[in-house]
């Protein structure tokens, strides 16, 4: 007999009862370390096209003229697009996940500086770039709105005229809580803190760009796209609606991705092009866009200035939370959310404190910038609702003059109050705040690191201690709340048992390095007995998976890894009646143990789920009514969010003399419900806590006031090295999601979502000997000797 | 033009136009499409490969540079089915996440080791400075260098132990 107990060779167990095999190694690594993933890029087909893409010079520009002359007697190239041969086809527009559209190809004016105005098909990568030069194009400059602030002025420059009717550069407006009682609340309150919160625009910046090579084959009448995409399935279905083509003619594949953090969910026009390239054309045609292209004109994220207020009593008791909330969309609303939720789940404002009222007002604008919204990791905008809230927080512990963590331990939501729901109505599955809280308290030698600093501000040292405590809603969603364009946010699982008793699991998130070929075995592993190594799991394909929505706000565990635990159940019961036959008792007669079933009292009478599988395709009778061959699919529809929680303490250190601020250590205690791969979790943790010190201190996409990007290069947007962020201290509580199959949360944008606030929280307390309450990111060195100088300004 | 060097032990005489870069030569004309390209600024580091034993960004390298030269890519790691303990000890510490900086990282690694068999974190940290991970947070990537010096002082220390701790991965 096989089973989960035989684990491989070298394999330690260090962490309590994780799911299958735990911290075993990824399946996925053994091409990694050779060279031999397959990217996009990767892919060379016979007669492969290559196309460039002409962007706007300026962010507001009318066009008045394009002559693609030079550009198409270029001896190597093949064809020349602009946006009025587009409109001839009607494919001008396409689109947006919002419902907004976005031109593919500049018609009237461009919109945003880097935005699409024509292609160009040639023989090779640079001949491509080098015919965009022998485009001419003569452009009557307009005045572009680049500060949200200023959107909604009189005499705003009107940028959505494309729009019927539209008259000014107002997105929408949204709201959510009790608007009355809140106002209530805080009249009564004794303490009411306020403060402009800015969340600046960032973005994902993964390593690989994006990019597709479009195939259309003329005589099938199919499309093939290999593509950097997240949902392949979503995906599919809208070129179907875009291009007209048959949706069984089209075949999106997403080969390996080399990171994608939301970046890879929208559709961009690149994608749109290539397709009609390889229409046009009749070859196989590759797009892959430089840094440059994917800085200035892909998803950004962010972008929500803030007024928070806070009402409390003078004990510290948090009575209400109000926010005001300004949204900066760019020029096209191409936020990927639930249409019930133009706000993403900001929602979850509320954080981890029991209220008695809460209430937000939000008005969204157009501005001459990239589109996006939803990207970097965010859990569909909790990051931006995490860092006001926690920062409201300490903002009136700064005000109470107490100790932060205490503040947070004295307002948590309980333990026996879960199922617990939220003033804006959000029902928390399970959680248990102070365990987590204590750990992380402990694991950093809070109490010492308070007297350490206490000593060091005697001595002039700047040195902070930062503490952010989050709830995260992740798993979206549930099919009758939730969906994008209309697709319902549901995921499937197909797995097959082959006669000799391997395995292939087929499901329809898609991997950017998480780990999925691993973890979902290990899931199935654990549900039927069968080892990891003896699964392979699928993904990526549409061809060859089921129907989902794909991985991005930390949806793949409590999403597609319930339906492939479900799915492996769905076997076993198959599997249970066929085991049934084989011992000649009845089905209730039977035990399972992991790999097995056996007779009830008798052990000895056992048959194995590979002896089963072979009976199931082989010759001689099944019991009566059962179909031959050992395999199943479903449908999972998430009955709710779930939610998982930590607790974040960050150490700072700052150079008073150059403003330099160093994050010397940082513990971050997650609870993400059950565990499956304690090694892969660790991993995505770390990669958070990474996004986070980038965008508490260096990550900025920023415009002057004409327009341009500041921020286009990687010498200009900073990402962190290994030099910018500590060695990455991890603790764990485990607190399952009572509706997941096998209790597990999501954990990918945890640490994203939790460690902004903590770092900011920590610079912010190593700069209280200067009466500082709040600085906004990110905290780069002027801008922090700004704030020491009592000149701090909010970013632009 | 034409253009001759030596990739990972092999001659190799291309046609290819001057200003033809290194990273392209070896991932479009070579089919080496282990070496990648994130930035165009030599900011990113996904592109780092060999040229005589120093490792270089091959995005701002032209391939014509290398004519006449000794070019090793992440290819080249492995020997004669055997991996080397860097690429093993991305593995085992879970060094890498979506593997697209994980090449160059590796080459990186190797030459640091190559110099100084016993780096501390910070000179690991230094080496590494001029690449770019978003997913793993390096602290991981620190390991698996740490964990391959460790290997191979083992090796040395026992050299019939050499071989066998160093296996193979393979994909199951």
């Amino acid at each position: 007999m096989t089973a989960v107990e035989d684990r491989p060779a070298g394999f330690v167990n260090n962490d309590e009862k994780p799911v299958g095999y735990g911290r075993m190694l990824r399946k996925e690594d053994p091409r990694f370390i050779r060279g031999m993933g397959h990217y996009v890029d990767d892919i060379q087909l016979p007669g492969m096209l290559h196309l460039a893409i002409l962007r706007a010079p300026a962010a507001h520009a009318r066009l008045v003229s394009i002559d693609t002359t030079a550009a198409a007697a270029h001896p190597k190239v093949k064809a020349v697009v602009t946006g009025a041969m587009l409109a001839e086809k009607g494919l001008a527009w396409m689109p947006t996940l919002s419902n907004d559209v976005q031109a593919v190809l500049v018609t009237d004016k461009a919109r945003f500086q880097g935005q699409e105005v024509a292609f160009v098909v040639a023989e090779d990568r640079y001949a491509a770039r080098d015919a965009l030069e022998l485009i001419e194009v003569e452009w009557e400059i307009l005045t572009p709105v680049m500060d949200a602030r200023q959107a909604l002025a009189p005499g705003a420059p009107l940028i959505r005229d494309d729009l019927e009717g539209k008259k000014d550069n107002h997105c929408f407006d949204w709201q959510t809580g009790d608007e009355a009682a809140t106002e209530a609340v805080f009249a009564k309150a004794d303490v009411v803190v306020s403060e402009d919160i800015v969340y600046p625009r960032v973005h994902p910046a993964p390593m690989e760009t994006c990019g597709c090579v479009a195939d259309y084959e003329r005589v099938a009448g199919k499309l093939t796209l290999w593509t950097t995409s997240q949902a392949p399935h979503a995906h599919r279905t809208v070129y179907a609606l875009v291009s007209g083509l048959p949706e069984h003619k089209i075949r999106v594949i997403a080969p390996d991705i080399g990171g994608g953090f939301g970046n890879k969910v929208p559709i961009y026009p690149g994608y749109v092009c290539a397709i009609v390239a390889s229409l046009v054309v009749g070859k196989p045609v590759k797009w892959m866009e430089d840094r440059s292209e994917n800085l200035v004109s892909t998803g950004f994220a962010r972008d929500y200035i803030m007024r928070g207020e806070i009402a409390a009593t003078k004990e510290g008791k948090i009575l209400a939370i109000r926010t005001n909330v300004l949204a900066d969309h760019g020029a096209f609303n191409g936020t990927a959310a639930p249409i019930k939720y133009p706000a993403g789940f900001f929602g979850v404002f509320t954080g981890s404190y029991d209220l008695e009222a809460a209430f937000c007002k939000m008005t969204a604008v157009y501005t001459n910038k990239a589109p996006g919204g939803v990207a970097y990791a965010c859990s569909f905008r909790i990051t931006e609702a995490v860092y006001l809230v926690e920062r409201i927080v300490d903002c009136l512990a700064y005000e109470l003059k107490m100790d932060p963590a205490e503040l947070r331990l004295k307002n948590f939501i309980q333990p026996d109050q879960f199922p617990y729901t939220t003033k804006t109505g959000w029902v928390y599955d399970s959680g248990n705040y102070e365990p987590a809280m204590r750990l992380a308290m402990e694991m950093a030698g809070y109490a010492d690191l308070r007297k350490e600093q206490a000593e060091k501000r005697e001595r002039g040292e700047l040195m902070g201690i930062g503490v952010s405590f989050f709830t995260e809603a992740v798993g979206a969603g549930p099919r009758k709340d939730m969906d994008i364009l209309g697709l319902g946010m549901a995921d499937g699982s197909e797995l097959r048992i082959h006669p000799t008793g391997k395995a292939v699991l087929r499901v329809s998130c898609m991997s950017q390095g998480q780990g999925h070929e691993t973890t979902y075995a290990q899931i199935v592993a654990e549900e039927i007995g069968i080892p990891p190594a003896d699964i392979q799991v699928v993904n990526g394909d549409t061809d060859n998976t089921p129907f989902g929505l794909g991985t991005y706000g930390s949806r793949s565990t409590p999403v597609s890894g319930a339906a492939a635990a479900l799915v492996a159940r769905k076997v076993r019961d198959k599997a249970q009646i066929i085991a049934s036959g084989m011992l000649e008792v009845s089905v209730a007669d039977l035990e399972w143990e992991k790999g097995s079933f056996h007779v009830k009292g008798d052990p000895s009478k056992s048959v194995t789920i590979q002896a089963i599988a072979m009976r199931a395709h082989g010759a001689g009778d099944l019991p009566e009514g059962v179909e031959g061959g050992l395999e199943a699919q479903i449908c999972y529809n998430p009955s709710n969010l779930t939610y998982p929680f930590g607790a974040y303490i960050c150490v700072v250190d700052i150079d008073p003399g150059t403003a330099q601020v160093k994050v010397r250590s940082f513990v971050a205690v997650d609870d993400c419900g059950t565990r499956i791969n304690p090694m892969i979790i660790e991993g995505q943790i770390h990669g958070g806590l990474t996004d986070g010190v980038g965008m508490a201190l260096m990550e900025m996409i920023a415009f002057d006031e004409d327009g341009n990007c500041l921020s286009s290069s990687l010498m200009d947007y900073l990402i962190p090295t290994a030099l910018e962020v500590p060695e990455w201290q991890t603790g764990h509580t485990v607190t399952p999601s009572p509706h997941h199959p096998i209790g597990a949360k999501g954990v990918g944008e945890s640490a994203t979502v939790g460690s902004p606030p903590a770092i900011v929280n920590a610079v912010v307390d190593a700069l209280k000997p200067f009466n500082i309450r709040h600085a906004d990111m990110p905290l780069t060195p002027s801008r922090v000797w700004e704030t020491m100088q009592g000149r701090h300004r909010p970013p632009v | 033009m034409q253009v001759s060097m030596t990739v990972n032990g092999t001659p190799v005489t291309e046609e290819i136009e001057g200003r033809t870069l290194l990273v392209h030569f070896l991932r479009d004309q070579l089919q080496l499409t282990g070496t990648h390209w994130g930035c165009d600024t030599s900011n990113c580091g996904t592109c780092v490969v060999w040229l005589d034993n120093e490792p270089v960004k091959s995005c701002t390298v032209l391939a014509a540079m290398a004519g006449g030269h000794e070019v090793r890519t992440v290819e080249g790691l492995e020997q004669d089915g055997v991996l080397d303990p860097v690429q093993q000890g991305f593995m085992e510490c879970h060094g890498l996440q979506c593997g697209f900086c994980t090449p160059g990282m590796m080459m990186t690694a190797r030459a640091l080791l190559d110099r100084n068999p016993d780096p501390s974190d910070g000179e690991i940290r230094e080496a590494i400075s001029g690449q770019i991970c978003r997913c793993t947070g390096y602290t991981t990537i620190v390991r698996s260098i740490k964990w391959a010096a460790a290997t191979e002082a083992a090796a040395n220390a026992t050299p019939e132990a050499a071989g066998v701790s160093v296996t193979a991965g393979s994909a199951s």
